[in-house]
């Protein structure tokens, strides 16, 4: 996790939260690494739908930032869907038992229940005396790639529902998912998508390239948009705005102008 | 050497590499081989495959794309495991250099080969590949050799078989444990060189000639069979590690020309809103699962200037991991701008991925143009200054 982006107060021990990243013409998925070691950290259960890289890419980057994915795993903390290598399965030794990522095999625009259902079945809080994990927390890495796969928008928003009906409302968790926006390249469903969820989640993380180009010290721009806050006094839709520069194991995060390279 | 470093840092995590090790195969993103003994015979497992090199920054297995200068704005070469996405240029002049370049570089470096195309049977494609160029600057590495083995032609070399192959005439061998050749495209590779490699051909028109019972899955018929070709030829010959290679460990270069032209059955160059619109998204989700399994390394050339929808343009490069576009001045107004006038186009590196690491190599340079000259392909930066504007 980047000490800095905590101490932005992103992700205090709020629970039953949803969480968005989105990423526009540069590369989100820094954050999902940080909420990934963060969530592993503070010992809660863990389900990551690693549906762009394989699961030894999500390992490596982790111990740089100080966490041991095979650990985890073999902790029974961290459960790991791996969407390339289940796609080559399902796809090469096709098999009559369902799969999560089953819609894969279908020719029409899949649903994304048993993907649900795999979720619910990992996450669901067992009540047995052993150590017992903070709260439940999935992490899709990324919902874009359903929408490339087939899937239409609609159907991912509907997991999206269920899965916050049950993780965020019923068991108290977290919902973290990372988004891609399309931009000027005039994708509706992926519009559809990204107004979907921006709309339902109480806490936005947006990156963006900077729009001037490209720039070898600072990457680009994090905004940071609280929306429902939960309790009633505080204003509604709190932003802040960052620009960061990432190093090999971290990232450093500094006010708009204020780069150290700049000052 | 950097790798070395790079060794080092990893101690901590030999462990659990291992365990990794044990419950997935073989992927390319894990180190060669356990650290036994000390740091230099450790890392000689990871050069162990001829043609390859560590990466510099983590130790990433890397190949050459055939045009060093490509791969040095690549951070090295082209990852193991990982797409190449050439969008093609207009009239699709430039682009099936850099495919040739792949494969010339597979076949000089000993690689196996795959060349699927819908338009060129694969054979006809390797005899043009160009001809490794013989430097000057080599001779001096391998001096004695060569002027031994020069007096007296007839003696069959044991070590060195590889020189043997190429036609005596040449100044001077060209060493295949390099990383990187120089190509003379005025002239086509040896005959020699393409009979001793392996390579599997793929041509579209042969393979669905035949009757094709229709799969209820949504991939094209032409994408489901090369699918099933390239997953076979993986799985046949050992490159994702499942049988056992009692033979030297080795890299499939997969080479795909002209993907998502409407020659592959898929429409999605023709209309904008097609019933298979999925179909090469999928296509590419599930190659690059492929490859992220085994050993190989895929280029694919790509026309997506015939896209109509853009929105599949930019799914496309969010599921390749390296896209480089060619743009060539041909017939556009830049022909006669003065600033372009040494050069026939301009590259663009529009992604390079972060693999295993937080960053990734990325050069400085935006402004790259490329120039085709009488025998090589070169990458310029644009320069700047002289100009009459």
């Amino acid at each position: 996790m980047f000490p800095e982006l905590n101490n932005f107060n992103t992700t205090r021990a709020e629970q039953g939260k949803l969480t968005l990243l989105c990423d526009a013409k540069t590369d989100g998925s820094f954050l999902v690494h940080h909420f990934l070691s963060f969530y592993l950290k503070a010992n809660c259960k863990v389900c990551f739908v690693a549906l762009v890289q394989s699961f030894s890419h999500y390992n490596m980057v982790g111990q740089k930032l100080g966490v041991s994915l095979t650990t985890a795993r073999e902790r029974g903390q961290l459960v790991v869907l791996e969407g390339l290598k289940s796609a080559v399965d399902i796809f090469f030794r096709p098999r009559e038992e369902p799969h999560p990522l089953q819609f894969l095999r279908e020719a029409n625009a899949g649903d994304l229940q048993p993907l649900y259902a795999f979720v619910r079945d990992t996450l669901e809080p067992v009540d047995c005396g052993e150590a017992a994990w903070r709260c439940p927390v999935l992490l899709v890495d990324d919902l874009s790639v359903l929408l490339s796969l087939g899937v239409g928008p609609v159907a991912v928003l509907d997991f999206v529902h269920y899965c916050r009906a049950t993780v965020c409302r019923e068991w108290k968790g977290n919902v973290v998912a990372l988004v891609h926006d399309s931009g000027d390249a005039e994708d509706k469903e992926s519009d559809v998508l990204l107004n979907g969820l921006s709309h339902q989640s109480h806490l936005i993380l947006r990156v963006e390239g900077l729009a001037t180009g490209f720039c070898k010290d600072v990457h680009g721009q994090l905004r940071i948009l609280w929306r429902r806050p939960l309790q009633p006094t505080t204003p509604r839709d709190r932003s802040l705005t960052y620009q960061y520069k990432i190093q090999d194991k971290s990232v450093s995060f500094f006010a708009k102008g204020m780069s150290p390279a700049v000052l | 050497m950097a790798a070395a470093g790079t060794c080092g840092t990893g101690t901590r995590s030999t462990g659990s590499m291992v365990a990794a090790a044990s419950t997935n195969n073989v992927t390319s993103f894990q180190r060669r081989g356990p650290r036994a003994s000390g740091a230099d015979s450790g890392c000689s497992r990871l050069v162990s495959i001829a043609g390859t090199r560590p990466s510099v920054r983590n130790g990433q297995l890397l190949v050459s794309t055939g045009l060093p200068a490509l791969d040095q704005l690549l951070g090295g070469g082209l990852a193991v495991g990982t797409v190449l996405l050439i969008e093609e240029d207009k009239y699709n002049i430039y682009s099936p250099l850099l495919f040739k370049y792949f494969l010339a570089e597979g076949i000089v470096s000993g690689h196996a080969l795959l060349v699927a195309s819908a338009k060129e049977d694969p054979a006809d494609i390797l005899q043009k590949l160009p001809a490794p160029l013989i430097d000057d600057s080599y001779k001096k590495e391998c001096d004695e050799d060569v002027c031994s083995h020069k007096m007296e032609p007839d003696i069959k070399m044991k070590i060195a078989w590889r020189y043997q192959l190429l036609p005596k005439m040449e100044a001077g061998p060209v060493s295949s444990s390099r990383f990187g050749h120089y190509y003379d495209i005025s002239k086509r590779i040896p005959q020699e060189l393409i009979e001793t490699s392996k390579w599997h051909g793929f041509f579209l028109p042969e393979k669905i000639s035949s009757a094709f019972n229709v799969e209820s899955c949504s991939l094209t018929p032409g994408y489901m069979k090369l699918l099933q070709f390239i997953q076979n030829i993986i799985y046949k010959e050992g490159f994702d590690g499942s049988n056992p290679q009692k033979k030297q460990k080795n890299i499939l270069r997969i080479g795909i020309q002209n993907l998502g032209s409407p020659l592959w059955g898929d429409d999605i160059c023709c209309t904008e809103n097609c019933d298979t619109s999925h179909s090469l998204t999928k296509f590419l989700y599930i190659l690059r699962g492929l490859l992220r399994t085994s050993l190989s390394a895929c280029i694919i050339t790509m026309p997506t200037h015939l896209i109509q929808n853009k929105a599949v343009i930019a799914r496309v490069t969010n599921l390749s991991d390296t896209v480089v576009g060619l743009e060539s001045f041909i017939g556009s107004e830049k022909e006669t701008n003065p600033l372009y006038k040494d050069y026939h186009g301009l590259i663009h590196i529009r992604q390079i991925p972060r693999l295993n690491n937080l960053i990734y190599d990325i050069s400085d340079v935006k402004d790259l143009a490329f120039k085709l000259k009488k025998k090589l392909f070169t990458i310029e930066h644009l320069q700047e200054g002289g100009l009459d504007l």
